[in-house]
């Protein structure tokens, strides 16, 4: 089994399509038009509007994550406490959603939240006023909690399950009341599925450009936003690159101070 | 008796926000009217329209077979890297793991726009830059779903059979395969599922002409969705839920069995 | 055994990197959105046995960009004017041999004549459809006559205003409004602009193109900045007769879109005769129905019956609305970016 040349295909293929494409982001975003050196375009980041696209996709991301946190916590435990296996009818409820087009879904959204939407024709219907709520920055949070809730409830239920009963009532014979069982044993084994699931939250809110272009009616500028115009539409890849280069540093901050303690398996929670 | 009601409510609330949307896709399939906000009345005229929209079933071609593609070649490069990346020393290990994780960890969009822009130095973009980026992050997904199953063999099995005779293939079939296929069948499905899904870096790497569901959408979004789409949907949803309730069914009568 | 596997592994890579298919004959166009009609091109491959390869995209920007990226060979681009004298500039365009496109001469010659505006020598462009921009709106929300872009930022129609979101656009409704000339790239002026539009932006409900139409006809929205054959296309699709279309007063722009054919194309006799066929009478006449934009084709405009047509403002802008419009100007490097960036501070404030 000692092997290692079987990871050849693969180390080729990263070095090719990973290491290579962030290497052409790093040399755009280190150059101008001309191909000469230059600082520029990661220290346009300090830019007022780029600084405030940055502030915003933070802040919005960071409120998105947390509200998902707070809903989905309590539904994993209610979820452990009805001893669901990981097959069972309500997990797969949950991953079910995942498999209609998230760009469908958001446009859906659209339609719930217009000034004729649903929700207004029945706030009209009963008798109050209505309101707007689209192209706001609390209709781009609620899209993306509606598109990552999953993605923080089953790394968090996953880890849930995998907490050995006999623990909680070896503390519970000992004298523990709920609440010390939830902070001494539950909290802290639940950790590794929070930390992934605030992972698998956070990081792509924080860099959505689409759920603002259909939530936000153009009125609202996410870093995401910024790099989709500037290669797109602008034509300024350098500037673009720039900023992505930000971006990333931004995002393997955030999450080197996470993963240390993440849930390596985070992932497999999907299935 | 009040908690567990409440408990109850709780789930009910989550899984009416989760289904809300998915609803309302679900009966703009079935409205006669072509505007997505009027209610022009019942129709199943788009689930016989869409079979003979030419742009939507190569769409859906596109689609299906990068997702499948990928995720096939992912799950062999995966499973063969997962094991040789097992057996690497500590150096080259942590080295591997961490490009391993870039693509799982950046922003969509940057891992678009990156492998946008290696690919437009070497070639004109079309099917098969999307399919490379597809399989580019796919393959993660099959290492990490594999990589814990190994850590649970029992390698001894393995050179026991080779000492007995045995080829390597037929060794790692009888000995090693048992052991991991479902972490691969997991990461497989995994790679499919992010794949159909994808947007941003479809959106980045795709040619003229070449578009799969998601980008078709995107697209679509500006002037209004032809119904089509949500039938298209729609049809796909019910399939993987019925999908998944027959497994559902037959796991259950298996474990009671 | 084990290195075999290992070479074949990597060999199946490289093998899925070069696997492209070359196909036989096929055209790859780009076009502004909602212009084409998907019957026509499959009747031209029909006629011509050559595959057709369409896609949109919403402003000319991004089809420039799209093109410019290098990445994507488009044969024929379907622009607006200012940005093919940018790409007459840049050198991106291959001449037209116009003995392949005998139906050239079903165009009008005014709007040959206008081209030279962008294409002085009328070598490289097409003329395909024109209009102006103006102010939509819905006369049952809305019961005093529009006339101006000011009108845009009045206080009583919050929540109810679509803006472009197109830059030119959006930022020549503020300049005409100051004034200035839609092309300007004085800094003080377009500065001014923006504070325009800052100062409109918390009544404005979203900055759209194509969404327009939709809105419109919800009735989410009043009054929307359109292109005058957009506006006629909304029209017709509602079933009552409550929308008007005005140019404002204070001067707005009138633009041509046209066909090119780039220097990358390697089938210029194909995509010649796709010019040639889409300027064929019976085909103008049905891309003109189907996209209900101002025809440039004179057969077909001499065709229309219906003489209140063409007297629509939405459709076909009568002269007293042209003479108060001016052309976009293509911008330099430093104009974009000078554009670019307000329209981003725009956006993030």
């Amino acid at each position: 089994m000692n092997k290692p040349h079987l990871a050849t295909p693969y180390v080729v293929w990263i070095i090719g399509f990973t290491v290579l494409p962030l290497l052409f982001v790093l040399y755009y975003g280190l150059t101008d038009a001309s191909g000469n050196f230059t600082l520029a375009n990661i220290a346009a980041i300090a830019d007022p509007i780029h600084l405030k696209a940055l502030w915003l996709s933070l802040l919005l991301a960071f409120i998105a994550t947390t509200v998902c946190l707070i809903i989905a916590y309590p539904l994993a435990m209610i979820m452990r406490k009805l001893n669901l296996s990981k097959g069972s009818f309500i997990v797969m409820l949950l991953i079910l959603p995942m498999w209609m087009n998230h760009l469908l879904k958001t446009l859906a959204w659209q339609l719930l939240l217009s000034n004729n939407g649903i929700f207004n024709t029945i706030f009209v219907a009963l008798g109050m006023e209505p309101v707007q709520m689209l192209n706001t920055s609390g209709a781009i949070v609620l899209g993306m909690i509606y598109d990552f809730l999953p993605f923080m409830i089953l790394p968090i239920f996953n880890a849930l399950t995998r907490i050995d009963k006999d623990v909680i009532d070896a503390a519970r014979d000992l004298g523990a009341n709920s609440l010390t069982v939830f902070r001494r044993i539950i909290l802290p084994l639940s950790m590794p599925g929070i930390i992934s699931g605030i992972t698998m939250v956070f990081v792509p809110s924080m860099t959505s450009f689409v759920i603002s272009d259909i939530l936000g009616g153009g009125k609202i500028l996410l870093i995401g936003n910024v790099i989709e115009q500037e290669f797109n539409k602008t034509f300024n890849w350098h500037l673009g690159s720039g900023i992505s280069i930000i971006l990333m540093i931004f995002v393997i901050a955030s999450m080197s101070l996470m993963s240390r303690r993440g849930d390596k398996e985070g992932g497999a929670a999907l299935w | 008796m009040v908690k567990s009601f409440l408990e109850k409510a709780y789930v009910a609330i989550i899984f009416i926000f989760l289904y809300m949307p998915i609803v309302v896709l679900m009966a703009l399939s079935f409205n006669a009217s072509k505007s997505k906000a009027t209610w022009g009345g019942f129709t199943f005229d788009w689930y016989q329209k869409m079979f003979s929209d030419g742009l939507i079933m190569d769409a859906l071609t596109n689609t299906l077979t990068i997702a499948f593609i990928s995720a096939l070649v992912a799950a062999v490069i995966g499973t063969a890297a997962a094991i040789g990346i097992q057996a690497m020393r500590k150096r080259q290990y942590n080295l591997t793991m961490g490009a391993t994780n870039i693509p799982l960890l950046n922003a969509d969009i940057v891992t678009g726009i990156s492998l946008m822009l290696l690919f437009v130095k070497f070639t004109e973009l079309g099917y098969h830059t999307i399919l490379l980026s597809h399989i580019t992050f796919n393959i993660p997904y099959v290492i990490l779903s594999v990589m814990p199953k190994l850590y649970g063999l029992n390698k001894s099995t393995y050179e026991a059979a080779l000492d007995l005779g045995a080829t390597p293939f037929f060794a790692f079939r009888k000995t090693i395969w048992p052991e991991i296929s479902p972490g691969v069948f997991t990461g497989f499905l995994m790679a499919l599922t992010m794949s159909l899904d994808d947007f941003a870096i479809t959106y980045f790497n795709k040619g003229v002409g070449v578009d799969t569901i998601s980008t078709m959408i995107y697209a679509e979004l500006r002037r209004g969705i032809k119904p089509e789409i949500y039938a298209l949907s729609t049809l796909l949803f019910v399939t993987v839920l019925a999908l998944l309730l027959i497994v559902n069914y037959r796991s259950a009568k298996n474990t009671k069995s | 055994m084990k290195k075999i596997f290992a070479v074949v592994l990597t060999i199946a890579c490289l093998f899925a990197f070069t696997a492209c298919g070359s196909d036989a004959e096929t055209l790859k166009i780009i076009s502004l959105g909602e212009y084409m009609s998907y019957d026509v091109l499959e009747q031209f491959t029909e006629e011509t046995g050559i595959e057709i390869k369409y896609e949109e995209a919403p402003t000319s920007e991004e089809i420039y960009t799209k093109y410019m990226s290098g990445g994507l060979d488009y044969d024929l681009i379907c622009i607006s004017d200012y940005m093919i004298e940018k790409l007459i500039a840049a050198g991106e365009l291959a001449e037209i041999n116009f003995d392949n496109v005998p139906n050239v001469a079903n165009i009008k010659d005014i709007y040959m004549e206008n081209s030279k505006d962008f294409d002085p020598e009328n070598k490289y462009s097409i003329p395909y459809f024109w209009g102006t921009l103006g102010i939509f709106y819905n006369t049952e929300m809305i019961d005093e006559p529009i006339t101006k872009w000011a009108d845009l930022w009045q206080e009583k129609y919050s929540g109810k205003i679509i803006m472009m979101s197109s830059m030119r656009d959006t930022f020549a409704a503020a300049l005409a409004q100051l004034g200035y000339s839609i092309n300007s790239t004085d800094e003080k002026e377009l500065n001014e602009a923006l504070q325009l539009l800052l100062a409109q932006k918390p009544l404005v409900m979203a900055y759209y193109v194509d969404e327009a139409v939709d809105e419109m006809l919800l009735g989410s929205a009043a009054i929307s900045m359109m292109y005058s054959g957009q506006a006629y296309y909304t029209m017709s699709l509602a079933d009552h007769d409550n929308f008007a279309f005005v140019v404002p007063e204070e001067g707005s722009n009138i633009w041509i879109d046209s066909y090119v054919i780039t220097n990358r194309c390697d089938n210029k006799e194909a995509a010649e005769k796709f010019l040639n066929f889409i300027n064929r009478e019976d085909i103008a006449t049905q891309l003109f129905e189907e996209v209900m934009y101002a025809t440039a084709n004179e057969l077909v405009y001499d065709a229309i019956e219906d003489e209140e047509l063409k007297l629509e403002e939405a459709l076909f802008p009568q002269d007293a609305s042209v003479d108060r419009c001016d052309v976009f100007k293509a911008l330099d490097d430093t104009g974009m970016e000078l554009y670019s960036k307000l329209w981003k501070q725009l956006k993030a404030e």
